[in-house]
C-alpha cells in the first residue's frame, strides 16, 4: 500500500498554496498519494476564475513586488496549476471544507475542477488516520 | 551518445519541480525498454531526475552537458 500525506491548505497567499504545489509534487515523485483539504482563504482561491493569487504572506509581504515580478518573467507554475500537474503523476485527491463553503455559498461547481469534492472536517480527519504525516500549510 | 531516444521532452526554461513531473508523466506513458530524454535549464532537476531514475529501478543512461543546457537520458525498464 503506498504512503499517504494529508495537507490542509487553510491560506490563500501564493508563497503557501505553492508551498503545497511543491510538497505535492516532490510527494507524488516519491510515490507518496496526497489527500489535501482546502479551508478558509485557501477555499476562495479555488474559486473558478479567481485569479487573483496576487499576495504574499505577511513574512515576504515587503518583497512581493519583486517576488510577483520575478515569478511572472520566470513563468514559474502557480500552485494549483503544480497540484494539477502532480495529478497527473501521482494520486492527489483536492477536497474543498464543508464549512467554509456553507460560509460562503461556495458550491462544487463554483470550484476549480481539481477539487473533487466537498466534504466534512470528520471525514478529512479520517482520510489522515493513515497519513504518516499531515502538514497545516 | 548513441541511444537514440523514444521520447524528448524539452523542458528548457521550467523550474523545479516542473522538469520531473514532465519526465515521470512521459515515464508513465512510454513502453518498457524506450529511452527518454528530457533537456533541461533548471539545477535541481540535474539532481533530483537521476536520483529518481535511480530510486525507481530505471535505467540512467547519462547526464550530458549541452550548448546552455543539459540532457538527462533514461531507459523505462519496469
Amino acid at each position: 500500500m503506498p504512503k499517504t500525506m494529508s495537507i490542509v491548505l487553510a491560506s490563500g497567499t501564493m508563497d503557501k498554496i505553492m508551498a503545497a504545489g511543491v510538497i505535492t509534487s516532490g510527494a507524488v515523485a516519491d510515490g507518496v498519494d496526497v489527500n489535501i483539504f482546502v479551508t478558509f482563504w485557501g477555499l476562495l482561491k479555488f474559486r473558478k476564475n479567481d485569479n487573483s493569487i496576487s499576495k504574499l504572506s505577511y513574512d515576504g509581504s515587503e518583497m512581493s513586488d519583486l517576488i510577483m515580478r520575478k515569478m511572472s518573467e520566470k513563468h514559474i507554475q502557480g500552485g494549483i496549476e503544480m497540484l494539477r500537474t502532480a495529478k497527473e503523476v501521482g494520486n492527489v485527491h483536492v477536497y474543498g471544507c464543508a464549512l467554509m463553503s456553507d460560509v460562503l455559498d461556495i458550491k462544487k461547481d463554483d470550484l476549480d475542477p481539481i477539487v473533487e469534492d466537498i466534504i466534512g472536517v470528520s471525514q478529512f480527519v479520517s482520510m489522515t488516520e493513515d497519513s504518516y504525516n499531515t502538514l497545516f500549510i | 551518445m548513441d541511444v537514440k531516444a523514444d521520447h524528448i521532452i524539452d523542458a528548457r526554461n521550467s523550474y523545479c519541480p516542473g522538469p520531473l513531473m514532465e519526465m515521470i508523466k512521459a515515464y508513465k506513458q512510454a513502453k518498457v525498454g524506450e529511452v527518454i530524454s528530457i533537456y533541461s535549464t533548471d539545477v535541481g532537476t540535474k539532481k533530483d531526475a537521476p536520483a529518481w531514475i535511480q530510486k525507481s529501478g530505471q535505467e540512467l543512461i547519462g547526464v550530458f552537458d549541452r550548448d546552455g543546457y543539459y540532457e538527462i537520458v533514461m531507459r523505462k525498464v519496469k
